[in-house]
């Protein structure tokens, strides 16, 4: 573990230092990558030219929901985004070269091609999170103080797994990063709606089955003052930093299983 | 009894693949396919060895399970003492790589970065690090290239970049899987005479797959030869002549046009005027054939051709693979 996030600062260090080197080229990516983020907000604010309630939640409320989910996956995907090449690795049978060293697989993966200008997303999530905070005239109690930023973690923990699950998947099924595109980058645009304009059984689905409103739906209503749509009790909104564990935990099985099964390529 | 000075050590050692064929729109055929079926043999320290075979021979799955990339499916293996698939991080410590289809350095990154990741992840110390990346960039002609990004480079620099990535923490063996693949004459000889000096200095033992025979004369006192997954030859590059029951050919000018001449334990296998080529095993003198010729017939001149490596081997592939699976 501590040889595995050694080894991944390295290569992340050595990617983000050649990035630097071409400083404009950075830059320029990176505010592409900022500005193509924050069309996804941009669409939430043209709809609110339209209606003032979403769901029942105002434009702070989802700005609000739209920033925790942004940042908790931006950070998710700026750590791990690199994972849904493994399937090309595997079909391709490059992967054979990153067994023969001596440091973690799932860290070489992790950090290989490491993109910095992915921080843009990051920035641009707690922009609009910071904004709908001044707006929302919100009673913060140290409890909620606590919450948010564990909240942020313990989501981009959730999302890291999805990521790494995704990977591990591609192991048996090599050109499945839609499969994982769509859980990941689709989970992400779904948490930035409030859970009551969708269906229950979605609601129940990214509860009890890929546990994604944990993410941010639980704590961040708890925060709003908002009753959850299935009606949990309370303690479960405190629940995220567990949720991430079992799913690292789980998603680390899953890895381990899809690496073993890894058979390499005829040439 | 496992041998305690050898650092190689396979013991009937098998790599069945399951191979799903399509056959139809809907259906799937599962297939079985027998890379290595039981390879024995030990390497002990400091030995160069040349593993050929023709295409598909099974080559490429052996390395890859003395490295730890494949688990076998059968067998006992162990470098250095180490199961490779069960400690692969293990021993990665303790082997160099080299595969000439595709590189291990980072593509975007140039080659001095590559190397400076490599340093870092098998934690070689300053002084031993200076050391042997001047070596190599002295011999493998490196200078030039080390601020190039990999992709830049062309295969026959990749492949010298590669060879140097594999060699900078000093590993006890060294694997190649086809290191001289599509490189010239000249990048050829270089990568030989590194692969001799690292060798001869280091004492490091080197296990390469290869289908230039050239490299096998030149580098290697033991060759074994695969196919089918099978080791067919295991010995020094001689007793290779013997082993694929290779033959010489006497030419023989006559004073005049004669049918073709026949001997005991030889065969004429081509006439040309005057004329004559007959065959003999290898492994026989030519001299009794000689003497009862000139004895026979007036011989005007009179030459003796060994038999070339490449047709040995592949006298040998075609007998092997013609033999009962
Ligand atoms: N990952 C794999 N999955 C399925 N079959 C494989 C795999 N790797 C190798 N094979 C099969 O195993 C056999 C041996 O392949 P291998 O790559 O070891 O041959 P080789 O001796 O290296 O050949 P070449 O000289 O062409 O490189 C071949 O029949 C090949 O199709
Ligand atoms: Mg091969």
């Amino acid at each position: 573990m501590a040889e595995g996030l050694r080894a991944y600062g390295l290569i992340v260090w050595m990617w983000t230092r050649s990035a630097l080197a071409y400083r404009a080229s950075f830059l320029m990516t990176a505010a592409v990558n900022f500005a193509a983020t924050g069309l996804d907000f941009l669409a939430i604010l043209l709809m609110f030219s339209q209606v003032d309630r979403l769901g029942g939640f105002s434009l702070p409320e989802v700005a609000f929901l739209y920033g925790t989910a942004g940042t908790a996956f931006g950070l998710a995907d700026l750590a791990l985004g690199s994972m849904e090449r493994l399937g090309g690795r595997v079909r391709d049978g490059t992967l054979d070269t990153l067994l023969v060293r001596p440091v973690p697989v799932l860290a070489q993966v992790a950090a290989d091609r490491f993109a910095l200008r992915r921080i843009g997303r990051i920035v641009q999530g707690l922009l609009v999170l910071v904004w709908s905070v001044t707006r929302l005239e919100l009673h913060w109690t140290a409890l909620d103080l606590v919450l948010l930023p564990m909240m942020l973690l313990s989501g981009a923990g959730i999302f890291g797994a999805v990521f790494v699950a995704g990977a591990a998947f591609q192991f048996w099924a090599g050109d499945a990063s839609e499969v994982q595109n769509s859980f990941t980058y689709g989970g992400a645009t779904l948490l930035q709606y409030p859970p009551s304009v969708f269906a229950k059984e979605l609601v129940r689905g990214v509860t009890f089955v890929m546990p994604l409103a944990f993410v941010n739906w639980l704590p961040a209503l708890r925060i709003l003052g908002r009753q959850d749509p299935l009606g949990l009790p309370g303690w479960v909104d405190f629940a995220p930093p567990l949720v991430a564990v079992a799913c690292c935990a789980l998603a680390g099985a899953a890895w381990r299983a899809g690496l073993r099964s890894y058979r390499s390529t005829g040439s | 009894m496992p041998d305690m000075t050898a650092l190689i050590e396979l013991d009937r050692v098998e790599k069945v693949f399951d191979v799903r064929r399509r056959t139809g729109p809907l259906r799937r055929e599962r297939r079985q396919v027998r890379a290595v079926d039981g390879i024995s043999f030990t390497v002990p320290a400091g030995q160069v060895v040349g593993y050929i075979g023709p295409n598909g021979a099974g080559k490429s799955t052996t390395v890859k399970m003395l490295t730890g990339i494949l688990t076998p499916s059968g067998g006992r293996l162990r470098v250095a003492g180490i199961d490779p698939s069960r400690e692969r991080t293990r021993l990665a410590r303790r082997i160099g790589v080299v595969f000439g289809q595709r590189t291990t350095l980072w593509w975007d990154l140039p080659l001095r970065d590559s190397y400076e990741l490599v340093r870092r992840m098998y934690r070689i110390d300053a002084a031993r690090y200076r050391r042997n990346l001047d070596r190599c960039v002295g011999l493998l002609d490196l200078a030039p290239l080390l601020d190039v990004p990999v992709r830049q480079l062309s295969l026959g620099q990749r492949m010298r970049g590669d060879i140097a990535a594999a060699l900078l923490h000093d590993p006890e063996v060294l694997y190649l899987d086809e290191p001289t693949i599509g490189l010239d004459v000249v990048s050829k000889a270089k990568v030989r005479a590194f692969l001799r000096t690292v060798n001869t200095e280091q004492g490091t033992t080197v296990l390469l797959t290869t289908h230039d025979l050239t490299d096998i004369e030149q580098l290697c006192r033991r060759v074994m030869v695969i196919d089918h997954g099978r080791l067919v030859y295991d010995g020094g590059l001689d007793g290779l002549h013997a082993a694929g029951d290779s033959e010489r050919t006497l030419v023989v000018d006559f004073e005049r046009e004669l049918p073709p001449v026949e001997l005991p334990g030889a065969r004429c296998e081509r006439v040309e005027g005057p004329r004559q080529w007959i065959a003999f095993p290898a492994a026989a003198s030519a001299a009794p054939l000689v003497a009862e010729l000139a004895a026979r017939h007036g011989v005007v001149d009179l030459s003796v051709r060994e038999p070339a490596i490449e047709d040995v081997i592949a006298r040998m592939y075609a007998a092997s693979s013609t033999a009962p699976a």
